[in-house]
């Protein structure tokens, strides 16, 4: 692996949140990804950096890519994992979080990559645990790898987050994506604009560092990125806004919005998409959209992750 | 011959407006001289630089019997109240069973009385098994020696519930107390605020307190009947207090420590030994609260000492279960927010711990150093430096937020009709 941040030295055994770390780190993370990606497009698509160490994958929650992306890093870095999802688990025989990983680690696991419907879970198992732990989304808290893959997938687009604008668009109240991408959009330098009904956007987000406007119309042509989030059909029904007709209406991206947005406005979505609700199949899969680009990305980001973590110590 | 002699000691009696160099002198379990005491004692004891002052009252004490002695008993809850200087403990009846009968309330005082430590005076529940339905039997708890009603844990919800429980405890001219907590607005795990939103954890709103005291103050100003808030946690709700008792609305409150020291800041550690309902509060809510202990709005002081086990704590933060511990650091902890800050002197902040708690659970100016009274005294040394260690507590628990905290003062001697219960 070549180094190109200089003197930097990562010291940290886990990642459970952007909260914690540095711009600095932040970037470093996004450089080692860099030196991942390429592994990617290589015939042979394995390194041994992580041989002879296990990776615990502790799915509480449901999961589909960011499982499936974690299980392959870990692979492609040559490392052995294990599962448990908590339908498979003795979590539904009421054993505690804290218990269950404990359990798990006295098997020899090196590094605990955790998808937790409890915010700061993470954060508890980190001081108690003394393999590394790994964020892989933690209630409406953070998903920090989810978010720097988003950012990484900006840098590659846009040459960089310095002044750029990036709207985010959705369920912020709920959304542990949003939290994470306000985190490092403002430690590079980006401004970050909050979009969405004041039922789903609380007023005190803006102590994280970031804008709030009610109306997407308002902010489609002022910025560079659109993070379309995924409205959660669970939250129909709870009186946070009256109908799937009407948010679509307000807050949907369709071509006519599109139309007012800067030409080479990027297009983001975590998925799972949700087409004809919050994104229509034409912008999803327009010229603007780099929504397949973030899942390849999400592959190299959780190997520099998850090869960070091992070399950390603190 | 006096029992007991206290020599030399600053004697705070605010009852007698008394606050000078003296010595109190105790026998046959009663106070029979405060002043210049004359006379041997069997027991002379030198309280030179320290305060001499009526034993402590908490009204506000979980003692966690019956139903969940792992995590506290009467007689832990006794001695943990003895060594922080407490004679007086309230204890709330949210137990397994609820304390809603006669029966319960004779449980509670018998179990006291064997731990023949501290004072355990039982609150009975306002309704039947706190389901807030049905008038619990508030004239026979109150002649079987239970002192006030609450269903602490949660609020009355019914408005017409709470509206016949004021008129009916009016009759009895009891207190009822009040945790005031809207139920439509409760089910989060921490203070709705920047922290909560930035954490990612559901926020119990300051309006879901402000809410039910709102409409208490309504009721209790049309019943005329004596009501009480428990843990005021926000900055609205002391001026909702302040407006009603400038009407003459017959309302008194008590604010615990954390809510007078620690803010919702601290819950960004995902750590539970923080959370508490109600929950820890902005700046600006502690900052509140303080002025209102200050100019009187809040009558007292009560620490919500709720013990809950170890195995509980270790859960998520929204899982874990709300409390924390205090009785054997209370009054250290006051002196930091209150006396620190210079918004009370100490005869004020022990009026607080004695006189004024004594009015709202008795009614009878009990409290005091007069001459006849109880033998319930508390020694405390004001300058005394020390370290909170959960794990030197007479209580079962250990889910106290000061753990490591180097606090000033501590009472060093308490006397419980006329017997040295600590040390």
């Amino acid at each position: 692996m070549t180094r190109t941040a200089g003197e930097f030295v990562w010291k940290r055994k886990h990642l459970v949140g952007l909260d914690e770390l540095s711009g600095e780190e932040i970037t470093y993370i996004l450089d080692t990804a860099e030196s991942f990606r390429e592994v990617s497009t290589r015939s042979i698509k394995k390194v041994p950096a992580l041989r002879g160490k296990v990776v615990g994958l502790l799915f509480f929650e449901d999961s589909t890519r960011t499982r499936m992306s974690f299980e392959l890093a870990a692979s492609r870095l040559s490392a052995d994992t294990v599962l448990l999802t908590s339908k498979g688990s003795s979590v539904t025989k009421g054993e505690t979080t804290l218990d269950t990983v404990r359990n798990v680690e006295a098997m020899g696991v090196d590094i605990f990559v955790i998808r937790h419907g409890q915010s700061g879970a993470p954060h508890m198992l980190a001081q108690k645990v003394s393999a590394s732990i790994i964020n892989a989304g933690d209630g409406s808290h953070e998903h920090p790898t989810q978010a720097l893959l988003d950012i990484f997938t900006i840098r590659r687009r846009l040459g960089g987050l310095s002044g750029l604008r990036v709207a985010i668009v959705g369920d912020i109240a709920h959304s542990r994506v949003a939290r994470s991408n306000i985190i490092g959009l403002r430690k590079l330098g980006a401004e970050v604009v909050v979009v969405g009904p004041p039922t789903l956007v609380p007023a005190a987000i803006t102590a994280m560092g970031c804008e709030i406007s009610h109306s997407l119309d308002d902010v489609l042509a002022e910025v560079d990125v659109i993070n379309m989030l995924r409205i959660q059909f669970e939250r129909f029904g709870s009186g946070l806004f009256p109908s799937v007709r009407e948010y679509s209406r307000l807050y949907g991206l369709n071509t006519e919005r599109m139309a007012r947005c800067r030409k080479d406005v990027l297009i983001m979505h975590p998925g799972p998409m949700n087409r004809g609700v919050e994104i229509t199949s034409e912008v999803a899969d327009g010229p603007n959209n780099c929504i397949l680009q973030q899942v390849t990305n999400g592959l190299a980001i959780r190997m520099a992750v998850l090869y960070l973590v091992s070399q950390g110590t603190e | 011959m006096n029992d007991i002699l206290i020599q030399n000691g600053r004697v705070i009696d605010p009852a007698n407006g008394r606050d000078e160099i003296a010595d109190v002198a105790i026998a046959k379990g009663k106070i029979v001289k405060a002043g210049t005491a004359a006379g041997k004692a069997t027991e002379v004891i030198d309280a030179k630089g320290k305060i001499v002052c009526p034993g402590l009252i908490d009204i506000h004490v979980h003692c966690r019997e019956p139903g969940h002695e792992e995590e506290e008993t009467i007689a832990t809850a006794s001695a943990s109240a003895v060594a922080g200087g407490f004679t007086t403990i309230c204890a709330m009846p949210n137990t397994h069973p609820p304390q809603d009968n006669e029966t319960a309330i004779q449980y509670v005082l018998q179990r006291g009385a064997e731990a023949g430590l501290a004072r355990v005076l039982p609150i009975g529940c306002i309704t039947k098994a706190r389901e807030g339905a049905e008038l619990s039997e508030m004239g026979l708890m109150l002649s079987a020696g239970a002192v006030a009603f609450s269903d602490d844990g949660d609020g009355v919800a019914s408005t017409s519930v709470m509206y016949r429980a004021l008129q009916y405890a009016g009759m009895l001219d009891v207190a009822l107390m009040q945790h005031c907590q809207n139920g439509d607005l409760s089910g989060g795990a921490m203070n709705s605020g920047a922290v909560a939103v930035r954490l990612g954890l559901r926020g119990i709103a300051s309006a879901g307190e402000e809410l039910m005291l709102q409409r208490d103050l309504v009721l209790a100003e049309r019943t005329g009947a004596r009501y009480h808030v428990q843990h005021v946690s926000a900055a609205w709700s002391v001026e909702l207090i302040r407006q009603a008792k400038a009407r003459g609305v017959r309302v008194t409150a008590e604010a615990t420590p954390h809510h007078l020291l620690l803010t919702d800041a601290a819950c960004a550690s995902f750590d539970p030994v923080y959370k508490v309902n109600p929950p820890l509060r902005s700046a600006a809510d502690v900052e509140a609260l303080r002025a209102g202990v200050a100019d009187g709005t809040i009558n007292c002081l009560a620490t919500d000492h709720a013990p809950q086990s170890a195995e509980e704590k270790e859960l998520e933060f929204a899982l874990a279960p709300f409390g924390m511990i205090s009785l054997e650091c209370a009054v250290a902890l006051y002196a930091k927010a209150l006396i620190d800050t210079h918004l009370l002197d100490w005869p004020d902040l022990i009026a607080k711990m004695t006189l004024n708690p004594a009015a709202i659970i008795r009614g009878d100016g009990s409290g005091s150093l007069s001459f006849g009274a109880d033998a319930d005294v508390t020694i405390i040394d004001p300058k005394k430096r020390w370290t909170v260690r959960a794990d030197k507590f007479q209580s079962k628990s250990r889910n106290c937020p000061y753990e490591g905290w180097k606090l000033k003062g501590k009472p060093v001697a308490t006397i419980v009709g006329g017997e040295v219960k600590k040390p």
